[in-house]
């Protein structure tokens, strides 16, 4: 049971970011921008480094909504889904570009701290073409995710297991994005903002 | 040095706000309505929570600048934030204080850590639902805002008065205001 009481029904943050509009209109803003403003990495790229500091911190929820949002992004067919669990498992041995794979490293870093970011891991991507923005970028969108996957655990929301669950957030997601949503509508109704 | 080029002589968040406007806007609309929005706890109690996770995380410029905002609301009191800083439960703030600093403790940790006695502990003592809501975010934005600053290793100055005078700023100001105004000084 969760440590508030949220309205019925609403999976994970949904619960939290109905309880507070006020502190959600930022953080929807910032995801947004985040995750899918113009950018030389794609969304899909962006929602894997959300995807995989989600799952180094253990965040059911966060990791299986931002894996179908990537996977969705990719066409969302199974190989999409497996790549992201290969992502998850071991990015260093996943089919996905060098760059990706340093700035992966890098966000695992920052998820464990931001100290542990060595210029060597900045050199790695920087040898593979990342540019300032792309890790900048790549440090917020793991900080950021440090935050929601400490806000949907630390107040004990509801984080179902169907996958089927998964995949339709997956999609509205990806179709829709973060900004100027109506969390409060259910599941079902939620193929609109 | 940074990881990235940022603006000389910046210190602590402010370099990869003027980097980035594009997410330093809603990162200072959320800090502002965190911290600063009308709320039944008091700035003062939400800049000390900032505080805290900030130390526990070793952020030395975030610990740095919320607690000089947090000295400021309290008169200039810096002993008292350097106890909550090291030792709340021994400190002279409220039950209820020490309640959600415990909390904000365990979200700094892992949000799973957050037992429903620590949550029990904190409505005994008069926290609301919003409170508690309130104080797990902040300290889940902290985790965010400590990652941002160390994992960029931007430039953490050492001198307190330049921290007492951001931290006046801060409560006058408010953030969206302050760092305006700010990266606006650094820039003349």
């Amino acid at each position: 049971m969760a440590h508030i009481e949220f309205a019925e029904g609403l999976p994970g943050i949904r619960g939290p970011l109905a309880f507070s509009p006020a502190t959600t209109k930022p953080l929807g803003d910032l995801v947004e921008v985040l995750l899918n403003g113009p950018h030389t990495l794609t969304p899909a790229e962006r929602e894997m480094i959300a995807t995989y500091v989600s799952s180094q911190n253990d965040c059911y929820y966060c990791q299986s909504c931002h894996g179908s949002t990537a996977a969705q992004h990719l066409g969302g067919g199974a190989a999409a889904y497996k790549l992201i669990d290969q992502v998850k498992q071991d990015y260093e041995a996943a089919p996905v570009s060098d760059k990706m794979k340093a700035l992966l490293a890098i966000a695992g870093k920052v998820q464990k701290g931001g100290k542990h970011v060595t210029t060597d891991d900045v050199e790695r991507a920087r040898r593979h073409g990342a540019t300032d923005k792309e890790i900048h970028d790549t440090v917020l969108i793991a900080a950021a995710f440090c935050m929601f996957n400490r806000y949907v655990d630390g107040l004990a929301t509801w984080q179902p297991r169907d996958p089927d669950i998964y995949r339709e957030i997956g999609k509205q997601t990806a179709s829709l994005g973060y900004a100027r949503r109506d969390w409060k509508k259910p599941l079902a109704a939620a193929t609109t903002k | 040095m940074a990881h990235i080029q940022l603006p000389e002589g910046i210190p602590g968040i402010l370099g990869p706000m003027a980097f980035s406007p594009e997410t330093a806007k809603p990162l200072n609309q959320l800090a502002e309505t965190l911290l600063r929005a009308p709320s039944s706890l008091p700035q003062a109690d939400r800049e000390m929570i900032a505080t805290y996770v900030s130390a526990q995380n070793d952020c030395h410029f975030c610990q740095s600048a919320h607690g000089a905002a947090a000295a400021h609301y309290l008169g200039g009191n810096e002993k008292l934030v350097g106890e909550i800083k090291h030792n709340f439960e021994g400190a002279a703030i409220p039950d209820k204080l020490k309640a959600l600093l415990a909390i904000a403790g365990k979200v700094q940790k892992d949000g799973k850590l957050v037992s429903s006695e620590d949550v029990a502990r904190a409505r005994h003592q008069g926290a609301t639902d919003q409170e508690i809501h309130d104080t797990v975010l902040i300290a889940a934005a902290f985790c965010m805002f400590n990652r941002y600053v160390d994992g960029l290793a931007t430039w953490a100055p050492t001198d307190p008065q330049l921290y007492r005078e951001n931290g006046k700023r801060l409560v006058e100001e408010g953030y969206v205001q302050a760092t305006a105004s700010l990266l606006g000084d650094a820039e003349n």
